[in-house]
């Protein structure tokens, strides 16, 4: 992943940082991307990779609406700069469904209704897919705890809680 | 009409919930087009003077920077204001973006940058190098309470009601008299979703898509900004990432693309960042007083509610803050007043329930105060004054089971275990209160269009040009759709968010369903003359002769609602057409039901907090919200606006604030780690009631809409539980961890 300044006659410090190929493995697909190291896994996502379901809401890691999952882990993109993760595993909301099957956290937000305008909904999404596979969250209060990093200002919460309490719940029994 | 109820009031999913669960749905930035380019806009770092000079040359001369719009080099634009207005406007001059120097607002767009890729664009953005001549920005309400005026020209003449019976004497002679103020900050909607636009450039064709809450009104406003006809401008919002009146209005963003793709004659995408949200309209600042005088046994003589709320320099936006004030409960002496200040701010807009959810905390935490004045239970104290009639008109109200709320929500809550003396309840380290406050607001019907289109597929599709912001519009109009024509839901297609649609007023006010969904009950009732028509026509049709009216279309079959037995398949008339039957008409209130009755909804809200002493942490335990709103058009979809509504109330009790660093004149928490909104942890037990209430005047459907309802009352409920968990009445809204701190010495009240 080397690259090199582009020749150019702007001043110095006016030149652009050159771009880098990445390979990102996204939802199982391979995508060889040339990007500038100042891109987000969020904007390479959103705009070249044309996966517009992972979302922006603050782009300073303070909103969740950007999470993903990398290696299985709930990450927010929007933190993450896209070179980083040359060859790493991610997955998006997109890369949730199999087969055409819904996710069961996904059958179980509409089901439960766990949004409104669902802007924040992939990111709580893939967030509830994290904390599941983390393991650590046993009570009510403990998911509304470790599900705190995702805001929804439509105020679906008790809606949230239900669709994930209820993956949970199954996947027990 | 003849309603079969297979589809209307059930508890149906979103429609559009597939789309959302798989990251399909797409926003306004989410479009894309052949050679798009980025738009930043710079803002403005001071509050108030004049653009001295701008220089552009370093961004200019960042490889792929294609352009820096400012004042000083963008197309003709139109000097009028009015070219400027749309159908939310304030009375006053609404702001041109790049129109001139002047500076009105700190974060004032001035500049756009538009480049090949967004972050040369954001890059960029940060080296245009702008000078300014400052002058001294005016932001601190509370320096502007003398020069507070009543508007010249109203936003709406219902909102300042004329005073009755002569409140100032009835009030010396209150046995028991009350006289407290309120404050309540600036409040931001921050919608998850920041603004954004994509406009489309297509050889002389705009087409933008947009987050916004009125399609038609934002196209309206490009072809008056930008001198284009309406057939070169379409807009499009199919998916809106939250609002809460934060689109109302056409935002600067949609002017920066439109003009960056007239400008450069290709397609420009600008999105705000969360920064920038800040820059937008905002819930203003409200200080209020109430003085209430009443009996010794808590019957209300007097309601005095003046409210002076922040404005613009250049519009004035008024809500209604205090008309609920006079129009509630049963009182013969009242005058509220409302009136406006001038500051160094952009213009207030329109958040969830504007006026009324600042107005109600008032009104409602001093019925609290009251009860305590009089020792009588707060919701004994609601029903002792419990009116059937709008006291602000004098006239009946067409539906009003607000009663029941009070009960049915006191049953759920478990009110009766409440003691009334404050501090009186604990478990273990923590203080429990209990409080309750009433909730109103206005149920409208706004002139709409709709079209209905049924195939002979046996599919129908309705279109009209309202949007779904997260309110469940997709799923609501699909069901009224399926009900009238006896159909599944899924065969059923909803189209909205566009200009090119029957035309609609903006998505707000809490009338969409009312409004929308009644423009598609009159759509579907010209389908349903064509199909008897259809029927009737079929040789030996049992339905030769019967009137429309006389039709009832439900479980696939066609037939006479007064005779059952004479009845056909619907899929047989439906399959026997020849081409698509189309209906597209406008739909509009009766006139004289809005004369001769008020129409509001209602609600009753119960809150149990919790707080820790010791640390100063308070939660909101539980929430009971009982609603009386007309029909439920879907039980899953309304208690959704309602539990998101009511965690819109927690955060205005209790962390809600846009603070303004009077020195430069700016926000300074404008960001979501500084600007506290409720999360997952914050936000417990909601419990929602609908209460059965039968509207039979307002609109065909008996709907009054949900999406505001829930917030009114919630705030005043929250702090009333506060005051009866430690007895220190905190009257300026968010209640912080450092104004309890407080109650480590609970000796007086916090504020005056």
């Amino acid at each position: 992943m080397q690259g090199r300044p582009q020749a150019t006659s702007h001043p110095p410090e006016r030149s652009l940082p050159p771009k880098l190929e990445v390979n990102l493995h996204v939802n199982g697909v391979e995508h060889r991307v040339f990007l500038r190291p100042w891109t987000t896994l969020l904007d390479a996502l959103r705009e070249n990779l044309d996966l517009t379901g992972t979302k922006k809401g603050c782009d300073h890691g303070q909103c969740g609406a950007c999470t993903v999952l990398i290696n299985g882990r709930r990450v927010l993109s929007c933190l993450t700069l896209a070179v980083m993760k040359d060859g790493a595993k991610i997955t998006t909301i997109e890369g949730l469904a199999q087969n055409g099957e819904l996710h069961q956290l996904q059958t179980a937000f509409i089901a439960h209704d766990g949004f409104q305008c669902g802007y924040c909904t992939p990111g709580q999404i893939c967030s509830a897919v994290g904390l599941i596979a983390e393991g650590r969250a046993k009570t009510s209060d403990e998911i509304r705890e470790l599900m705190s990093g995702n805001i929804c200002r439509c105020g679906c919460y008790p809606n949230i809680l239900a669709a994930i309490e209820a993956v949970m719940q199954g996947a027990q029994t | 009409m003849s309603v079969g109820t297979n589809s209307i009031g059930k508890p149906v999913s979103r429609i559009d919930g597939p789309a959302k669960v798989t990251g399909r749905a797409k926003y306004a930035a989410e479009f894309s087009a052949p050679g798009l380019a980025y738009g930043v806009v710079v803002s403005s770092v001071v509050a108030k003077g004049r653009i001295i000079s701008i220089d552009r040359s370093a961004a200019l001369a960042v490889p792929g920077v294609i352009e820096v719009f400012a004042h000083d080099n963008r197309p003709s634009l139109p000097s009028s204001h009015e070219k400027y207005t749309d159908q939310v406007a304030a009375p006053g001059s609404p702001f041109r973006p790049l129109y001139d120097g002047e500076i009105l607002f700190s974060g004032q767009p001035v500049a756009l940058v538009v480049a090949e890729e967004l972050e040369i664009a954001r890059f960029a953005a940060s080296l245009v190098d702008i000078r300014y001549e400052t002058e001294e920005a005016v932001t601190d309400l509370d320096t502007q309470i003398d020069q507070a005026f009543e508007p010249p020209e109203k936003r709406a003449p219902d909102w300042d009601p004329p005073a009755r019976g002569d409140v100032d004497s009835a009030l010396s002679r209150s046995p028991t008299r009350i006289r407290t103020e309120y404050r309540t900050p600036v409040e931001h909607h921050n919608p998850m979703e920041t603004f954004g636009s994509t406009a489309v450039w297509n050889d002389g064709r705009l087409t933008v898509y947009d987050k916004t809450q009125g399609a038609p009104n934002c196209q309206e406003y490009l072809c008056s900004v930008f001198g284009l006809a309406k057939d070169k401008v379409r807009v499009l919002s199919p998916y809106v990432g939250g609002a809460f009146g934060a689109g109302l209005r056409p935002n600067y963003q949609l002017f920066m693309a439109a003009l960056a793709a007239i400008g450069l004659k290709r397609s420009v995408r600008v999105t705000l960042t969360r920064q920038q949200m800040f820059t937008l309209g905002y819930r203003p600042q409200t200080l209020q007083t109430l003085t209430l005088g009443a009996e010794n046994d808590g019957r209300l003589v007097a309601v005095k509610h003046d409210a002076i709320a922040n404005t613009s320099r250049f519009e004035d936006y008024q809500e209604p803050t205090v008309v609920w004030s006079g129009a509630l409960y049963s009182c013969d002496h009242s005058t509220v007043t409302s009136r406006l200040a001038r500051l160094d701010l952009f213009t207030p807009c329109d958040m969830r329930a504007p006026g009324g959810a600042v107005g109600m905390y008032a009104l409602e935490s001093a019925m609290d105060e009251l009860s305590y004045a009089v020792g009588v239970d707060p919701l004994e104290l609601r029903l002792k004054n419990y009116s059937e009639r709008d006291q602000n008109k004098n006239r009946p109200i067409s539906s009003k089971a607000l009663k029941d709320c009070y009960l049915q929500g006191a049953e759920r809550f478990g009110w009766s275990k409440r003691r009334p003396e404050p501090r009186s309840m604990r478990e273990g380290r923590e203080l429990i209160g209990y409080g309750m406050a009433t909730g109103i607001w206005s149920a409208f019907f706004v002139p709409t269009s709709a079209r209905a289109i049924l195939a002979p597929d046996g599919t129908l599709e309705i279109a009209c040009a309202t949007a779904d912001i997260g309110t469940g519009t997709y799923t609501i109009l699909a069901q009224i759709g399926a009900e009238m024509l006896g159909l599944p839901l899924d065969k059923v297609i909803v189209k909205i968010g566009d200009s090119d649609l029957p035309s609609a007023p903006v998505e707000g006010g809490s009338w969409t369903a009312a409004s929308a969904g009644s423009a598609v009950v009159e759509a579907c009732k010209g389908i349903r003359k064509e199909l008897l028509k259809h029927a009737s026509a079929i040789n030996s049709s049992p339905l030769q002769g019967v009137d429309v009216a006389d039709v009832t279309i439900v479980d696939g079959q066609i037939r006479m609602t007064s005779d059952p037995s004479r009845a056909m398949p619907l899929s047989e008339v439906v399959m026997g057409l020849k081409e698509p039957i189309r209906s597209e008409v406008s739909a509009a209130p009766d006139e004289r039901a809005l004369e001769e009755y008020s129409h509001y909804a209602h609600s009753a809200v119960f809150a149990e907090v919790r707080l820790d002493e010791e640390l100063g942490m308070l939660r909101v335990a539980r929430v009971v919200s009982a609603v009386a709103a007309g029909r439920i058009l879907n039980p899953k979809t309304a208690r959704s606006q309602i539990l998101g509504a009511v965690v819109g109330g927690i955060g205005m009790a209790l962390h809600e604030e846009t603070v303004i660093d009077h020195r430069y004149g700016r926000f300074m928490n404008h960001n979501l780690a500084e600007y506290h909104v409720p999360v997952h942890a914050d936000v417990h037990a909601i419990d929602v009631i609908f209460v059965d209430e039968q509207e039979h005047r307002l609109n065909p459907l008996g709907v009054k809409g949900v999406g505001e309802i829930g917030i009114v009352g919630t705030a005043a409920a929250i702090a009333n539980a506060v005051f009866h968990a430690t007895g220190v009445r905190v009257r300026d809204l968010p209640i912080t961890i450092d104004k309890l701190l407080e109650l480590r010495q609970p000796t007086s009240n916090h504020a005056a």
